[in-house]
Parts: structure tokens; C-alpha cells; sequence
């Protein structure tokens, strides 16, 4: 059976890949701090040393709109082309090109319908940012495989936060039965406390602070039982009107296990949010 | 009322450079024209099996007409579609990094929790 071999959980930040590629003038002051954590973080993927890799994230209404709007749905194609025009012109992020792992996905899809969730799919998926802002953080080369799992987050009504929870408790567990000797690696992006569009957002800080200290300690703890506790579909809107982008942290938090400490945490308080990053290596990984 | 026309507007036209920069020069004559040509076209189909109830109500066409961001948000317009299609439009015109995105959140300043729905 395949192995997993590391569990990460991360913000995405669209403007990662102008800030750290930026020279002179144009580099902002918070630009090496950052590329300097996120060289850190890369190396607990790299030493994972996966085959596949396994891409959670949530299309921010581009291939994905209100006439047809699936709540989870998993990418089976063989190819994935990423980034959109309004990516382009407004983050500056490039045009990119991926593998798929048609044979997993096949597997996540069989195994989740058995397993009661009813996942749509896609044979012609274009990717976003929730899920190349860490391919170009964590695995730049975009040289392995993939399989994208999108959530939404973004669109009510949602799922209540326990349903991302349980589908990330699966996804772990069909990973672990797919037929393969393959090392796969469980990637998903979200949000702590974020404000888009609103009269919070573009701050010093992310919006609420105290959420995203809070959050981090129930992320780096494993503590489910605590974020299903305090978060609700109705109190998310309090930090910042984009918090729901925590539900993605939340089906990860499954994906990692129930009190399972991460093994790598880091921060970075940036203006406008924070930036948090987890690894888990499972027992046995081998990592 | 219709949060989905207005979101079907503003996602319509972010998606097309072409109507961002006619939005940004004739804000009351792009919604006009597209909601006499576009509105009813179901996205991904023919466009002789397009729908036949869609249309703005007086509130609505003229928020969108006259760029109101704050009437759009009270609206419950998703505020993803709104803020992205107008810094594609207005962010050009501000020299300091995130002056747009900052003038935009003071615009929207009087808005307290709980934020008007969002949902569709």
C-alpha cells in the first residue's frame, strides 16, 4: 500500500511568488524574512522525499461558479493546466503545467463514493492559486504528479466544519489503501483570519489576531476536538469575512490526525494576514 | 433582487480583459448592454437555449452603473467578485503599493458585523 509521507497544512499567499522574485526598488522589506521561512518549510517536503502529491485547495470562482457548484470535488485528468488571467494581472503569478495521477485519483474517487462522500469530479480541470501558491513554495520544480481536491469555502451555503474534517480523516485513509508503493504526500492550503473585500481588509496584521493565535495552537496540537468546539459556519464571518478559508485547515487537521503534533510550525505576521506553516511525518513515513 | 445576477456580472466581466477596461470607461453602458445580451446566457451553453428571467432590478442596475462598491456590499455582493474586478479597473490609478486596496476597505468603513449575506 502506499505510504504517506508527510502531511502538510499552509496559507497560500498569491503574493509570495512576485514578492520573492522581486529585485531592487520592487522587493518589499518583508521579502527575504519570508523567503527565508519558506525555504525552511520546502526542505519538510523535500525530505519527505515523495512521488506524488495530493493538492488541497478551493477554486476561487474561476473554472468553479454558482450555476453549478460541486462542495468537494476531486481533479482526474492527466494533465492539469494552472493560473488564470486575473492571477496574472493582479498577483503576477506564471502560467504553469502539471502531471495528474489518474491512477489515484480514480482510487480517491471509488473509495470516497464508498465511503459516503458524495465527490464530484473533473476530467478538464484548471488549477488556481489555492493550489500553486504551494506548488511554488513548497515543490517549485512541479515535477511530481498530482491530485487535486478542491472544497468549498468560498460559496454558502457549506458543508459544517466537522464534514472537512471527516473528509480529510478519508483522504488519509484512502491514500493509505490505495494499491501502490508509492510515497504521497498531503498537501491543502486555507486561511487563518482574512478579510477580502471588506472594511478590515489590507491591514497591518490579519484581521484578528487572537483567532489566528488560537488557531495555530489548535493546528500545531492536533486539537480537533477544540477548533470543532469554537468554530461554527455562522461565527467564522467574526474574524474576517474570508475565514472560512480555515475549514481547508480544518479538513487537514483530519488528514494529520486527531493530537497528532506537528513536527514543523512556523509563522510569519505579515500585513494583511498570517502565514502558518505545518508539517506532519506519520509514524513509519520513513521521513 | 438577484446576489447571483450581480455576481454573474461582476465574474463575467473579471474573467474578460476586453470588459474590464469597457466597465472601467462606460460603466452604465456595459451594464446595459450586458444585461440586455448576457445575463440570460448560461455559461458552458448554446446561447439558444439560454434562460428567460434574468434581469437587475432598478437598485442593483444602478449600483453597478455608477461603480458603488459600498451599495454592492450592502447588496450582498460576494466581495471576492468585487473587490477583484475593481482593482483590475481602479488599482492602476494609485502610485502607492495597496493605496487602492486601502481607500476601498476606508469606502466600506461604516459596515459593522454582521456583514450583509453573501449567500445565493
Amino acid at each position: 500500500m502506499a505510504t504517506v509521507a508527510a502531511v502538510i497544512a499552509s496559507t497560500h499567499h498569491p503574493f509570495y511568488y512576485r514578492a520573492s522574485t522581486s529585485t531592487g526598488d520592487e522587493r518589499p522589506p518583508f521579502a527575504d524574512e519570508w523567503v527565508a521561512k519558506i525555504t525552511a518549510f520546502r526542505e519538510t517536503l523535500t525530505r519527505a522525499n515523495p512521488d506524488v502529491l495530493v493538492l488541497v485547495g478551493s477554486d476561487h470562482f474561476h473554472q468553479i461558479w454558482l450555476d453549478n457548484m460541486p462542495q468537494f470535488l476531486v481533479g482526474k485528468a492527466p494533465f492539469y493546466d494552472a493560473n488564470w488571467y486575473n492571477e496574472e494581472r493582479e498577483f503576477g503569478l506564471p502560467r504553469m503545467f502539471f502531471k495528474g495521477d489518474e491512477n489515484l485519483s480514480a482510487h480517491i474517487l471509488r473509495s470516497g463514493l464508498d465511503a459516503g462522500f458524495d465527490l464530484a469530479f473533473s476530467n478538464e480541470l484548471r488549477i488556481d492559486h489555492s493550489v500553486t501558491c504551494p506548488m511554488i513554495t513548497l515543490r517549485p520544480e512541479a515535477d511530481l504528479p498530482i491530485v487535486p481536491i478542491y472544497t468549498n469555502i468560498f460559496a454558502p451555503p457549506l458543508p459544517q466544519p466537522k464534514r472537512y474534517v471527516q473528509l480529510g480523516q478519508a483522504i488519509r485513509e484512502i491514500v493509505e489503501s490505495w494499491p501502490s508503493d508509492l510515497r504521497v504526500a498531503i498537501i491543502g492550503t486555507g486561511h487563518l483570519s482574512l478579510e477580502l473585500g471588506g472594511p478590515r481588509q489590507f491591514g497591518p496584521h490579519g484581521p484578528d489576531p487572537e483567532f489566528d493565535r488560537k488557531a495555530v495552537e489548535w493546528i500545531a496540537n492536533g486539537d480537533i476536538e477544540k477548533a470543532l468546539g469554537e468554530v461554527s459556519l455562522e461565527n467564522l464571518w467574526e474574524p474576517g469575512n474570508a475565514t472560512h478559508g480555515f475549514l481547508d485547515f480544518m479538513l487537514m487537521m483530519g488528514t494529520a490526525g486527531a493530537g497528532e503534533k506537528a513536527d514543523y510550525v512556523d509563522t510569519l505576521d505579515l500585513f494583511h494576514t498570517m502565514e502558518a506553516y505545518f508539517t506532519w511525518y506519520p509514524k513509519g513515513a520513513g521521513a | 433582487m438577484s446576489k447571483y445576477l450581480l455576481d454573474k456580472f461582476l465574474y463575467t466581466v473579471d474573467r474578460d480583459p476586453e470588459l474590464v477596461e469597457r466597465y472601467r470607461e462606460d460603466p452604465r453602458g456595459t451594464v446595459e448592454w450586458w444585461e440586455a445580451e448576457r445575463a440570460n446566457v448560461i455559461l458552458n451553453v448554446q446561447a439558444a437555449e439560454k434562460s428567460t428571467w434574468l434581469k437587475f432590478d432598478d437598485v442593483e442596475r444602478e449600483a453597478l452603473a455608477t461603480h458603488d462598491v459600498p451599495k454592492l456590499f450592502e447588496l450582498g455582493a460576494h466581495p471576492f467578485l468585487t473587490l477583484t474586478v475593481c482593482i483590475a479597473m481602479f488599482e492602476r490609478d494609485y502610485q502607492e503599493p495597496l493605496g487602492y486596496q486601502l481607500y476601498y476597505a476606508q469606502c466600506l468603513s461604516n459596515f459593522k458585523l454582521p456583514y450583509p449575506d453573501i449567500t445565493t
